[in-house]
């Protein structure tokens, strides 16, 4: 079995015993094999971003396992955890999340802070990427200088600055034209001909219905739907 | 190791970038930060130095000065009561002293007139502490007429003033001959103000003490190091009142500190959230935490201690020297010889930057724990 | 009560520690019962990331203690000038019965809270936390270890009373006075000397043999539990005439003073730093477990053992060149004439 991620019969409470107690996944299990591409889709609340989260180690699920390569990750101590996160994964936010005075190359670089490489090597690899997705000349602007799309761009970048096996991308193009959504998705497409697990979450039908798309998975009130 | 050294250099970069971003939030703190360094380290800084200087100053004192005494005041010794302490064993020199207080209603102040046995200053000559002249607005060459408590006046040629290393003690002081002294104060010519004592090993001077008391029943003998106890604690407790007023003033900043540490400002704390979730660990953010707090520190403290040193020794301590150093009429002008000590710096240190970094401590670990999804629980 | 900088800064630092450690004991108690890093409960989290705090508060708090002991010391000989008949720390310990026993006590502080970092620093840098347990087991027995010292420096700074009128270190090693200090004092130095030196340089091929083989921090441990008061006692015995150069002065704190060039910080400070490297490589193996440990806590605590062995061989040879070369170049001469 090929499967690089697995989720086994997840279950996510929010507000666990409290009045506003939510559950936003029910009894999810699913597998991720290396070098696909997939969309979780479905309508707000249906519960993707929640499993992003789960998927991605930023939370723990209430209930249910996650494997990575066949390691058992979902009861690790935080800092294990982090470091799981940091290995495996590289994540692009809705919002694109970079922090606002800031250059391009410090924000694409920040991730790769706690793990002790020596500042030039993060450095290099940090410009190489920003080249790579042509902003080269823009590595030293402030983030918030760039465009919409730009920002994106630096957000990709970041998210392969640790070489991470996966990246997830969450709303990608719910703040893009639909000639910027279709740049994102020729990434996308890149990054798993790289042989990378490319997750999205997306409402997005240019994004939902592409052909690039290998998997695609919905969402609905917390449980997946054929 | 490297990782480690790595690590924390670029954590230091990052908080670096991150206290110039929030500059105006983080320089009011700094500013109070080093206001309570500025305090506590001019309060050290001059007690120490006034330490120091009394001590300096008792260093040519003799080891046991011997007063009379009578109806239990200061009467003169007379010449038969110095020669009654006789030889005794430890002892190289007993000398009888001159002196006495004047007050000056010219400039309402009190002087010390002195009489120097050995090289005296010419019949008619005296030398003056800084203080003297200061006050009596004269200067080498010029006259003072001084006014003897039994009438007739005396007009003194100035023929010099001392230097103002020693003028903590001296400022006040008029030297001038034996003769003169006599004739002002119109004493007989064998009584004298007090003897002081040499004694040869230092570790006797307890006991010639007690041989010189025993011998001279009526008088009160004192010892150079029982001044220098009674100098010492009263440097010590004015500086430790004045410091433990301080103390009040450091615990409210801690809760300053704390305070503002806690009120995480709405986009550092979304900051945080982003490096929790691009794969920065709890441990990570409380060390660049702990960096901000160390780097802040630092920087007032460099800042308080520096202004210090400035106001002590270069503008003589205006802000706290009335409370620490005032116990006459003349204010002594003196130049303190700068110097630091290690071990104030560490007193220093406990009092300012421990109390900082454990107000802030708490917070930061708020900060710390952010839940890495946050970021995109923001979103949803 | 004298009113001192140093004492505000003291009493500041102490209270802190006892303050912290108290306030740390529920967590380090819930740690003792329910740590189970396998669970991933909402409980377990919470204990993680308490511990975090815990760890990163007490660290702090902890590693003020070797200065708050240098400064009490300095503290204690400061004020000597304040006391009749005192001439240097001893005098001033000696104004009131709780002196020496709050001196005692921050050593003791000293070595258990190095222990504490020691194993905080092991578990911080394995990502199981494999000693978290361990530690705050040594956390809880620090406790009333703080209030101790916290309690003995109020009892001893508030019964300052100048008028006292206090005894130097002369009586103290005289020889009508029948203390250990004066059994020290009397040993002859024919017989100190070679035991001094001997300990002493077992100690240190103690510890080359732990740094080099990462392993047997125990026997480092006993070693250095042996050469610590043989250490002291030598300093009392011998190493305190050839230092001021008086066959009669065997004062263990005169030395301290500026016009031995501060020579006291230098001795003690070596002898203390290899003894805690000593106590601390025992405690790390004493406390780390030896079924299942973790690939982590396999490559770290050897590593760790072999440091402290390297701290301690540092300490213990440079004891031993430093005495040898204050028994040497000394202008007492007690051996060789005879």
């Amino acid at each position: 079995m090929n499967s690089f991620i697995e989720l086994e019969a997840i279950r996510k409470v929010f507000h666990e015993g409290e009045h506003n107690e939510f559950t936003a996944l029910r009894d999810v299990s699913l597998s991720f094999s290396r070098g696909s591409l997939t969309v979780l889709s479905g309508p707000s609340g249906s519960g993707k971003t929640s499993l992003l989260t789960v998927l991605g180690c930023l939370s723990r699920p209430t209930e249910g396992r996650v494997k990575v390569e066949g390691e058992l990750v979902s009861n690790l101590p935080e800092p294990l955890l982090a470091v799981v996160r940091r290995r495996t994964f590289g994540f692009v936010f809705q919002q694109f999340q970079l922090i606002p005075g800031l250059s391009a190359l410090t924000n694409v670089v920040l991730p790769a802070y706690p793990t002790g490489k020596p500042h030039r090597v993060i450095v290099d690899r940090g410009l190489a990427l920003l080249s790579h997705l042509s902003l080269g000349r823009l590595a030293h602007e402030r983030v918030e200088r760039l465009s919409g799309g730009e920002q994106q761009r630096v957000a990709i970048a970041r998210a392969l600055i640790n070489d991470p096996p996966v990246i997830l991308a969450d709303e990608p193009t719910a703040n893009l034209d639909s000639a910027l959504s279709s740049a994102f998705l020729q990434t996308a497409r890149e990054l798993r001909d790289e042989g990378r697990t490319v997750i999205l979450s997306s409402h997005d039908p240019r994004i939902c219905d592409a052909p690039e798309i290998d998997r695609r998975i919905r969402l609905l009130d917390g449980r997946i739907t054929p | 190791m490297h990782a480690w050294i790595n690590r924390q250099s670029l954590l230091v970069d990052y908080t670096l970038s991150a206290l110039a971003r929030h500059a105006g939030r983080n320089l009011a703190i700094l500013a109070v930060y080093s206001c309570l360094v500025f305090v506590l380290a001019s309060t050290m800084l001059f007690s120490d130095a006034l330490r120091r200087e009394s001590r300096a100053l008792l260093s040519h004192s003799p080891d046991v000065l011997i007063q009379k005494l009578s109806a239990g005041r200061h009467a003169f010794l007379t010449a038969a009561d110095v020669e009654r302490i006789g030889p005794l064993r430890g002892v190289s020199r007993i000398e009888g002293r001159r002196w006495g207080y004047f007050y000056d209603p010219a400039v309402r102040a009190n002087y010390t007139l002195m009489a120097v046995a050995s090289d005296p200053p010419a019949r008619g000559s005296i030398r003056v502490g800084e203080g003297v002249a200061r006050l009596s607005g004269l200067a080498k060459g010029n006259a003072l007429a001084l006014r003897s408590p039994e009438g007739p006046l005396h007009v003194f040629t100035i023929e010099g003033v001392f230097r103002e290393e020693s003028s903590l003690v001296s400022t006040d002081l008029v030297l001038m001959h034996p003769e003169d002294w006599i004739e002002f104060f119109q004493v007989a010519s064998d009584l004298c103000t007090d003897a002081a004592v040499t004694v040869v090993n230092p570790a006797e001077v307890r006991n010639v003490a007690r041989k010189v008391a025993e011998r001279l029943p009526g008088s009160r003998v004192v010892l150079k190091e029982e001044i220098l106890r009674t100098y010492d604690s009263l440097f010590d407790w004015r500086e430790g009142l004045l410091l433990a007023l301080a103390s009040l003033l450091a615990a409210s900043f801690a809760v300053l500190a704390w305070n503002k540490a806690s009120g995480l400002a709405a986009d550092e704390r979304r900051e945080i959230g982003i490096l929790k979730a691009i794969g920065w660990d709890t441990r990570d953010v409380l060390t660049m935490k702990l960096w901000e707090g160390a780097l802040v520190s630092g920087c007032a403290f460099g800042t308080g201690l520096l202004a210090a040193w400035i106001h002590v020794f270069h503008f003589r301590a205006p802000l706290v020297a009335p409370v620490l150093a005032g116990w006459s009429v003349l204010y002594p002008r003196f130049d303190l010889t700068p110097s630091l000590d290690p071990w104030m710096l560490l007193t220093l240190s406990f009092l300012t930057i421990f109390p900082y970094t454990l107000a802030t401590l708490v917070p930061a670990w708020k900060a710390a724990i952010t839940d890495p999804d946050a970021v995109m629980r923001g979103s949803e | 009560m004298i009113l001192d900088k140093s004492v505000l800064a003291l009493l500041l630092a102490s209270g802190a520690g006892a303050a912290g450690t108290l306030a740390a004991a529920p967590h380090a108690l819930a740690v003792l019962r329910r740590w189970d890093l396998s669970s991933g409960s909402a409980s377990q989290l919470r204990l993680e990331r308490m511990s975090t705090l815990v760890s990163t508060g007490m660290a702090l708090l902890l590693l003020v203690q070797a200065p708050a002991l240098l400064l009490f010391v300095a503290a204690a000989d400061g004020m000597a000038s304040h006391f009749v008949g005192a001439m240097c720390a001893i005098g001033s310990l000696k104004v009131n019965p709780f002196g020496f026993p709050a001196l005692i006590t921050q050593i003791a502080a000293f070595f258990g809270t190095l222990i504490w970092l020691v194993l905080n620093a092991v578990d911080g840098g394995c990502r199981d936390y494999p000693l978290t347990r361990a530690k705050h087991g040594v956390l809880v027995a620090l406790i009333p270890l703080m209030a101790a010292s916290f309690g003995l420096e109020i009892a001893y700074f508030s019964g300052l009373d100048a008028s006292v009128i206090t005894s130097c270190c002369g009586s103290l090693f005289s020889s009508d006075s029948s203390k250990v200090a004066n059994d020290l004092a009397s040993l002859p130095v024919r017989m100190a000397i070679p035991i001094y030196f001997v300990v002493l340089a077992t100690a240190a091929a103690v510890a080359a043999v732990t740094a080099w083989r990462g392993r047997g921090g125990i026997w480092l441990g006993l070693a250095g539990v042996v050469a610590f008061p043989v250490g002291l006692a030598g300093i009392v015995s011998f190493l305190s005439l050839y230092v001021y150069e008086d066959p009669l002065h065997h004062c263990p704190f005169c030395f301290l003073k500026p016009e031995y060039g501060y020579r006291g910080y230098a001795f003690y400070g070596i002898l203390f730093v290899a003894t805690a490297a000593a106590v601390s490589a025992a405690a790390l193996g004493l406390l780390s477990p030896r079924e299942n440990a973790s690939r982590d806590l396999q490559e770290r605590v050897p590593r760790a053992t072999r440091t402290l062995g390297l701290v301690a061989l540092a300490g213990y040879l440079s004891t031993v060149a430093v005495s040898g070369w204050q028994v040497l170049a000394s202008g007492l001469k007690l051996l060789g004439d005879a």
